[in-house]
């Protein structure tokens, strides 16, 4: 496997076929002071970049949104209007930070921050970048020291992921209930409701892609992925990206997911009692979520920072130093999910909340599960020698009668329902 | 929970990491300070986030015992899933803030036995699987290693647990049914 052989490359004593050890090299023998200045550099730059980069979306989105809806958007702070988000973000420190009367207060203090702080986290595991030029596997070396460009490379990588975005519905949740007031609490358990209906779509389909990969480590998801054709994106075969990208925007409670904050049915869902720096932190935790969410559909189907490359040859962008080359990789096509995120909110009107959890539990878990199976199935047809195409057939023969029996259900469900007379 | 008993006795034997034994002490009471939280609050939700502080605490011995994987799960599980279910329920049905008085319910003498029995039946299991076996410090378990455990000798408790899973998925249903 080409992984194995390229991990091979940089831990000679490894022998070939062994174990998979991924991992940052930086971290191999006795802890010393250049590792643990690295590391701190490392914390410190994510920390700025992640900051700088929620500010950015957001002055991103308002002024994209105001193209398609023919404005012009910010235009009075700096050049461009850059400077926008700063100027509001020095608003909302000086304004009043109110305390509801019936509010639970430590609780009320505590939501933004369970909703801010897994966000961050999660760029701990994202490759920002990398050199891949020469079969160097993205490592680079930074004081002396070969590293990864990711804070962290633990061999459960992606679960990380996952964990936190199942914390940051603790933060969402308790906003709304810690405040003492009726909209919030609805618009919180909406968002609670919305979230653990479409982690499950989420994980199936990342489950797809560990089956493809066959690692947990997200170093290892992108070394797995060296050329165009070994993206993700194409040996899952489409579905699961497509099963990732509408579940994923479900989960960050965007447009046209946004219930959660449905301004005409909820005056402002979870945060309505929010003033603030704490209406600040969840605001910053929505953007930063939008990033985080599209690093990890580029970490997972589209290489992360590897250069695109057909066979051997990789593109390669001339006069920039290989190491510098990944990250440029990486913020292209980060751009374009975020473009694509601010598109969906120009365009698309909010669902209903039973369309909502119609396309979740009936549409988007059946499918996600169903390509999970087959894959699963042609990869062990793969690894015992049998007839690839036997394998496929079978597979979707019973997946088909999965699929019979799974409509039957549903239909003798909802004749019982009607002959109850029930509502929904 | 075996994890953190395995540590204790850890403790008592010869050239043991400290500062993992350190960093395990002050899990620990952490631990116990929020698991006594969990029964003395008057307030559920209180309750609940005080739960989510233990097996936070559980996983994060986990994570000193080299555990990643099974870390991770334990957040996965019962941090998102478990505890998310949990304070969802409370939200739909008593949503209160402030001070609740009917929380003690007069059978709760009984949880004492009840828990006595439990840390027996564990403290035992421990002793019988480890005896007086010094466990090394072998580094992280790779998580190949774990999967290649509970999907080859250990597949037959593992679904058993999977149809307990079933079951209470289908109890629920039950419950929520109405007729």
């Amino acid at each position: 496997m080409a992984v194995s052989e390229l991990a091979g490359l940089f831990q000679g004593d490894l022998p070939m076929g062994s174990p998979m050890v991924t991992g940052d090299p930086l971290l191999d023998g006795p802890l010393l002071w250049a590792p643990l200045i690295v590391v701190a550099i490392k914390v410190l730059v994510i920390f700025v970049l992640g900051l700088v980069g929620t500010m950015f979306m957001v002055w991103f989105e308002r002024k994209v949104v105001a193209g398609m809806q023919n404005r012009v958007g910010p235009n009075k702070a700096g050049p461009f209007g850059i400077l926008q988000t700063l100027a509001d973000g020095i608003k909302l420190f000086f304004k009043e930070d109110l305390l509801p009367d019936r509010a639970d207060r430590f609780v009320f203090r505590l939501a933004p921050f369970l909703a801010f702080v897994p966000a961050f986290l999660v760029w701990s595991v994202i490759p920002l970048g990398g050199d891949y030029s020469g079969g160097r596997d993205g490592i680079v070396t930074i004081l002396g020291q070969q590293t990864r460009v990711q804070l962290a490379d633990p061999p459960i990588g992606i679960l990380l992921v996952l964990a936190m975005s199942s914390i940051a519905v603790y933060g969402i949740m308790l906003a709304g209930w810690s405040s003492g007031s009726k909209y919030p609490l609805l618009g919180s358990v909406r968002a609670s409701a919305q979230m653990i209906s479409y982690e499950a779509a989420l994980g199936l389909s990342l489950a797809a892609v560990l089956v493809t990969s066959g690692t947990l480590s997200t170093s290892g998801i992108v070394a797995s992925q060296t050329t165009l054709g070994s993206w993700n994106l194409v040996t899952t075969g489409f579905i699961p990206f497509i099963v990732f990208l509408i579940a994923a925007t479900a989960e960050l409670n965007r447009p046209p997911f946004d219930l959660v904050e449905a301004e005409q049915e909820l005056v402002g869902g979870f945060n309505t009692e929010y003033s603030s720096l704490r209406f600040a932190l969840f605001f910053l935790a929505e953007f930063m979520n939008t990033i985080t969410m599209s690093a990890i559909v580029v970490t997972l189907f589209l290489g992360g920072p590897r250069p695109p490359a057909i066979g051997n040859t990789a593109l390669t962008i001339p006069l920039i130093p290989g190491a510098l080359e990944g990250t440029i990789w990486f913020v292209l096509k980060l751009l374009v999910f975020l473009y694509f995120y601010v598109w969906l909110r120009a365009t698309l009107p909010r669902l209903r909340y039973d369309q909502l959890m119609n396309l979740g539990w009936k549409v988007l878990i059946p499918i996600s599960l169903g390509w999970f199976l087959l894959l699963a199935a042609i990869r062990v047809g793969d690894s015992n020698g049998w007839n690839v195409i036997a394998v496929v057939v079978i597979a979707l023969v019973s997946l088909g009668l999965g699929y019979l029996l799974f409509t039957a259900a549903l239909r003798v469900s909802s004749r019982q329902r009607d002959r109850e007379g029930a509502m929904y | 929970m075996t994890t953190s008993i395995t540590g204790a006795m850890l403790l008592a034997a010869d050239g043991i990491n400290i500062a993992m034994n350190v960093g395990f002490g002050i899990i620990a009471a952490i631990m116990v300070f929020a698991a006594l939280s969990v029964v003395t609050t008057r307030n559920v939700v209180h309750g609940a986030l005080w739960l989510v502080v233990v097996l936070g605490g559980v996983a994060a011995q986990y994570l000193l015992a080299g555990a990643e994987f099974v870390a991770i799960s334990q957040v996965l599980v019962y941090i998102g899933a478990v505890m998310v279910l949990f304070l969802f329920g409370i939200m739909l049905t008593r949503a209160k803030i402030g001070a609740d008085t009917d929380l003690n319910n007069s059978s709760w003498g009984l949880g004492i036995p009840v828990a006595l029995l439990m840390l027996g039946v564990l403290v035992w299991a421990v002793i019988d699987a480890f005896g007086d076996t010094v466990i090394t410090d072998r580094g992280p378990t790779p998580t190949v290693e774990i999967s290649d455990a509970f999907l080859g000798p250990y597949l037959l408790p593992f679904l058993a647990i999977s149809f307990v899973l079933l079951a209470a998925a289908v109890g629920a249903i039950v419950i929520a049914r109405k007729d």
